[in-house]
């Protein structure tokens, strides 16, 4: 055997796990889902082909969760996506000094919350926002403002990004990372010029951050439409479907009522809608990224 | 004059940084708090800031009411069982995928790494099916053996594909010259992995095993989802199912929580610097 062949043999056997894996795992569930979306398949009773029955009662308004949660998720990723990113920037950037003290102990201090377990942060938030025991209801009484029911009424939605801006830290450390490479003669020259801190950031440091600004804003939109523990453990999708999340809603339609074909398509049309969004981004980003190596 | 301004300037950020550090601590310490009071005191209005008396005896109160330390064993078999599978299948995929020369080799490569873009609430439904086929729902089957082909729980960073990711990536900065030296020698590509590839990577290995752990720990949809008897259930399930049986005993959810929480601070604390480094490897050359 000539030694390439044997390369060649070696190499597949040892990739072998991971290409196991992806087909039993990844490739294989997709394309069984994509089959099941054209079905009536449950547990409970003989399967059908029903074509596109699925995708024509979610369409049609004959399912009346199916467009609130359309909205709901697209609402909540429009304002997800954006707190996240402009609040872990910040703390980047006030972060980005080699000069700081405890710098060691204020990233840890930043970064924890992320690595707690989503049931605990959950219940954490819960907690404090009680509307009548609740911490955050104390504070805006110190200074009297008006309290808010948070999670548990009309601004149900809005009060989760509390809780994922908090648990924010790996958006925060990709943005520490890429601020390493923000070029150090460029501040001087600026400097040399006369700009101040304004000057500094939006010349300089602003444009050499709109890669990694990209990168985080594609991984955050793909993870924000897949939103689906805030709704599983703190709101139940409610109050009133205020926060009925696609995927919260998909798997109460697969595990609570059955029916897992419609469950499929519901899966299939975030992904489009997911495609959709980050193509969109990856079009705009002609107009608003900046890669150095081009310039 | 000039020199003082700066110094200043240092001054208000660092007393910025610390003070919103704070504000960004305030939730965790409630928690703390919350978990050393009395049922009377959580409720006082407006509320009080220290616990007094502290009252450890939640923490026993609160582990016993449900079978926390079964859960805590689940978990564990579980997380080790999972750490110690994706450590031995995502290593040898990655050198296959990175030092051994053979034909669409890097096609396969990228063929796997679009796994990072399929959605997971997508398979998890056929998954589920699948395993139910086999009579192994209500087992650890379905929540280990995926990490045996390198398939680790989903999540944004250090899940999945991204652990075999990052471990080519490190493999790939290790010299050539090395490998070729060893061949001369007659070893194989076994040999070669395993004395000289592994104990190089040392520091990837360490990280992909933090993530992994933290993920399976924190893991909740999968354990959702295949568990349903409650000796089977894991941490996590028993802290919802907790939510649930004891709504508004907040010192009990509190110190069920803390209880959740320590074992994740103790590996955060030990490998901080293997996360950090991680994660801005594969969120920049990703």
């Amino acid at each position: 055997m000539s030694r390439q062949k044997k390369e060649n043999i070696a190499g597949i056997l040892f990739s072998l796990p991971a290409i196991i894996g992806f087909l039993a795992f990844s490739l294989g569930p997709m394309v069984v889902s994509l089959i099941m979306s054209f079905t009536n398949y449950s547990i409970s009773h003989a399967t059908d082909f029903i074509g596109l029955g699925n995708y024509a009662e979610l369409f049609s308004g004959q399912d009346t969760f199916f467009w609130n949660s359309v909205k709901v998720t697209l609402l909540f990723s429009a304002m997800n996506v954006p707190v996240c990113i402009f609040t872990a920037f910040l703390v980047a950037l006030m972060l980005n000094s080699k000069k700081l003290r405890g710098r060691t102990f204020l990233r840890a201090a930043f970064y924890i919350p992320t690595i707690l377990p989503i049931v605990a942060t959950a219940m954490i938030f819960m907690w404090i926002m009680s509307p009548d025991f609740g911490l955050l209801n104390a504070i805006l009484e110190v200074f009297h403002m008006p309290t808010s029911d948070w999670i548990y009424g009309n601004a149900a939605l809005p009060s989760l990004l509390l809780m994922t801006a908090w648990t924010s830290g790996n958006i925060m450390v990709v943005f520490l990372a890429g601020l390493q490479g923000v070029p150090q003669e460029l501040y001087e020259s600026i400097e040399v010029d006369g700009g101040g801190a304004w000057a500094k950031f939006w010349y300089c440091t602003f444009p050499h951050m709109t890669p990694t600004i990209f990168f985080n804003t594609v991984m955050f939109v793909i993870s924000s439409m897949q939103a689906f523990l805030p709704a599983y453990i703190m709101t139940q999708g409610g109050p009133n479907n205020k926060t009925n999340f696609i995927v919260y809603y998909l798997y109460r339609v697969a595990f609570e009522f059955q029916n897992i074909g419609k469950a499929s398509s519901l899966g299939w049309v975030l992904f489009a809608m997911i495609l959709i969004v980050v193509g969109a981004l990856f079009w705009s980003s002609k107009y608003w990224v900046f890669y150095s190596d081009e310039a | 004059m000039r020199q003082k301004k700066k110094q200043r300037k240092r001054w208000i950020r660092t007393f910025l940084c610390f003070g919103l550090a704070v504000v960004w601590l305030l939730p965790f310490y409630w928690m703390v708090r919350s978990s050393l009071m009395g049922m009377s005191q959580i409720f006082e209005y407006p509320p009080v800031i220290f616990p007094d008396p502290v009252q450890w005896e939640n923490f026993p109160e609160a582990l016993t009411r449900l079978p926390f330390l079964t859960y805590f064993k689940n978990t564990l078999i579980i997380v080790v069982l999972c750490v110690g599978g994706i450590l031995i299948s995502c290593s040898v995929s990655a050198y296959g995928l990175s030092r051994v020369q053979w034909k669409g080799r890097d096609k396969v490569f990228y063929l796997l790494m679009t796994s990072i873009m399929l959605p997971y609430f997508a398979t998890i439904i056929p998954s589920f099916v699948m395993w139910t086929k086999m009579g192994l729902t209500n087992t650890f089957v379905p929540l280990v053996l995926p990490s045996w082909f390198g398939v680790g729980t989903v999540s944004v960073f250090g899940g999945g594909m991204f652990n075999i990711f990052l471990l080519r990536q490190f493999f790939r900065t290790i010299p050539k010259e090395l490998d070729e030296a060893a061949r001369i020698d007659g070893a194989g590509h076994f040999t070669i992995f395993t004395q000289i590839i592994l104990p190089l990577s040392k520091p990837a290995l360490i990280c992909v095993g933090l993530f992994t752990f933290l993920n399976t720990w924190n893991d909740f949809i999968n354990p959702l989802i295949y568990l349903s008897d409650q000796e089977k259930y894991t941490i996590q399930i028993g802290l919802r199912t907790f939510i649930g049986v004891f709504s508004s005993q907040w010192h009990l959810l509190m110190a069920a929580a803390v209880f959740a929480i320590i074992p994740v601070l103790i590996v955060f604390l030990i490998g901080q610097k293997y996360f950090v480094e991680g994660i801005a490897t594969t969120g920049l050359k990703g």
